[in-house]
């Protein structure tokens, strides 16, 4: 899901925010129909331009949700699945979650993955965005090729590439580490522990994710107002004060929306750990996306993994609750 | 204010480091692919392919199926990206041009709702689709593609309505169109490059998406592309060849469109940020 835009673009220039008038018609054919039914229909019609929408958003997305919610409240592994009963049993499956050790494992680790992923993303991303506001024309061009084309890179393919590039045999990984000295890692099998095998997962999110991060800081600078800086200038600032009062606090909001984007994206990196080692060795590389589906799919036991599930889901609505409220502030901020 | 020599060389040669390490494993891939096996598994890598041969990509497709993969991502993301282009056109229609109560609420609604956890919640979503008979069918992964990408679409091109100026509208209502065909007339075709841009945001989505599909079609002839490759190293061990051939036919499309689109569709949405 690396390619999106962040939405702090600026709020649509339409019509502005505001105290809604509903009664305004939406402008009907001249003549046509009286003003009151015109008035009517138009006051209807934005609804109903968004009916479809909305239809597909409740019955796709909510339905999915209060499914899984109401799968978290039964007692469903194999045989109950085949037979088609439902056995509920409350809370059953979140007491044996929450008290269970595995959960709050997979939580911890999953928190600390995350961390160490988005840190790196955002340090590097924005060290990089900067780097290409300082560039000749020509190099940026070439480095914002090869940064694009890392973005572009499908994930599956993408971790086909770098399980080819971090094989045991013939992989140029260990190539390069045993030219390098390191004569250990020549046959180094990097899916036989749980570091390495996270290592692999985050160098192949990092090199992912840092052109959305980069390209986006870049775009961002080219829009601070040159006069910041000559005034700066003018007040004897070096370039670590200019930096520091004018580039830095003009891009801050748009760090906060970054971050907390790729915070989301980072928790729910479900098709990178998954294809890269199945969540293995033993289990020590699931992630919560991962456990609620080893659980629930691969070991059949599909109220668990609903559970899981659920406490994933909210566990992310906080995050992007958060998320909102930061890019919505800003949009009034800027409106 | 002069840089030194140093102070203009270290960027430059950052840069040019960067570029490699960005570029190397697309290079490798491809590199491979094209490569001769013999010159795959050495003890030295060959980083320059000098036989170019194309027997990887003849094994990559010649797996059972694979035409059927091809066939079946190709009409699931096509088929996503019309329906939730038109669902979202005359949401974001509404959105930007009209006023009317919880226009606010709706646009949050859809914030909310493109960050949907879509990897957490395929449990449910086998559930409902098994109870609908309809395991290894294209329907429902089309559907649920096209809802993935639906809350993207309905934001982004409400940005690019906004954009076309209100008075072209007006212009063609007063000489006598109705608000329908000023839309089809005036509306649509000046927003091509933004239905372009976010059309490409969402094939990108619809043809990687793997955790679904994974769950849902696990026979061969309802399988999509990303099964294919992600199972290919399993079944064929070893063949690093076929496995890079592999990964190419999948990249291929999306790069192109991603390079030749991208410059458009980040001119798109500045455009859209910056007019009206």
């Amino acid at each position: 899901m690396a390619s999106m835009t962040v939405q702090t673009e600026r709020p649509p220039s339409g019509p502005a925010e505001g105290p809604s008038d509903v009664r305004k018609p939406g402008g009907g054919g001249p003549g046509r129909t009286t003003p009151r039914a015109a008035s009517r229909a138009g006051a209807l019609a934005p609804y109903l331009l968004l009916l479809p929408a909305c239809a597909a958003t409740v019955l796709l997305l909510g339905w999915p949700l209060l499914k899984d919610v109401l799968l978290s409240f039964q007692n469903l592994n194999m045989a109950q699945l085949i037979q088609h009963v439902t056995e509920w049993n409350g809370f059953g499956n979140y007491r044996e979650v929450l008290t269970g050790e595995d959960f709050w494992r997979v939580t911890l680790r999953s928190i600390l993955f995350t961390a160490v992923n988005v840190v790196l993303i955002m340090i590097l991303g924005g060290l990089i965005g900067l780097l290409l506001a300082r560039l000749g024309k020509r190099m940026r061009l070439t480095l914002l090729i090869g940064l694009v084309l890392a973005w572009a890179m499908p994930v599956v393919a993408a971790t086909t590439v770098y399980q080819w590039l971090f094989a045991q045999r013939f992989g140029v990984v260990n190539w390069v580490l045993d030219r390098l000295g390191w004569h250990s890692m020549a046959d180094y099998s990097w899916t036989s522990s749980q570091m390495s095998t996270f290592f692999v997962v985050t160098v192949l999110i990092v090199w992912q994710s840092i052109p959305f991060v980069a390209i986006n800081l870049y775009a961002a600078t080219t829009t601070i107002p040159g006069e910041l800086y000559e005034a700066a200038a003018l007040d004897g600032a070096s370039t670590w004060r200019s930096f520091t009062t004018v580039t830095l606090p003009f891009l801050r909001p748009f760090l906060y929306a970054t971050t907390f984007l790729e915070i989301i994206w980072v928790f729910k990196a479900f098709v990178q750990v998954f294809t890269i080692n199945g969540g293995g060795p033993d289990r020590l590389t699931e992630i919560l996306p991962v456990y609620a589906y080893v659980e629930g799919v691969g070991n059949q036991h599909y109220g668990m993994g609903a559970a899981i599930a659920v406490l994933t889901i909210l566990i992310l609505l906080g995050l992007t609750a958060y998320y909102l409220r930061i890019v919505l502030k800003q949009e009034e901020d800027e409106a | 204010m002069k840089r030194s020599l140093f102070g203009r060389l270290w960027p430059n040669l950052t840069a040019a480091v960067l570029f490699v390490g960005f570029v190397f494993p697309v290079y490798w891939m491809f590199a491979t692919a094209l490569k001769p096996t013999g010159d795959i598994i050495t003890e030295d890598p060959v980083w320059f392919p000098t036989d170019i041969t194309f027997e990887h990509f003849k094994t990559a497709t010649g797996v059972d199926h694979f035409w059927t993969y091809v066939t079946n991502s190709l009409i699931v993301t096509v088929l996503a990206v019309v329906f939730s282009l038109v669902i979202a056109l005359a949401g974001s229609f509404a959105l930007a041009r009209m006023r009317f109560r919880g226009r606010r609420g709706f646009v949050i609604g859809f914030m909310l709702a493109q960050m949907a956890p879509w990897e957490v919640m395929v449990i449910a979503m086998y559930l409902i689709v098994r109870d609908a008979s309809m395991l290894n069918s294209l329907v429902p992964l089309t559907v649920f593609y096209m809802m993935m990408i639906l809350p993207f679409t309905i934001l982004t091109l409400r940005g690019f309505v906004a954009a076309v100026p209100k008075e072209l509208e007006e212009a063609a209502m007063v000489d006598g169109c109705t608000r329908v065909t000023a839309f089809r007339r005036v509306i649509l075709p000046l927003l091509a490059p933004g239905l372009m841009s976010t059309s490409l945001f969402g094939f990108i989505t619809a043809w990687n998406e793997y955790a679904l599909v994974l769950v849902l079609n696990k026979e061969a002839e309802a399988k999509t592309l990303p099964l294919w490759l992600a199972g290919f190293q399993t079944a064929f061990g070893d063949d690093w060849g076929a496995t890079m051939a592999a990964s190419s036919l999948f990249a291929i499309p999306i790069l192109i469109l991603f390079v030749f689109l991208q410059r458009r569709a980040v001119n798109g949405l500045t455009a859209g940020a910056v007019k009206g």
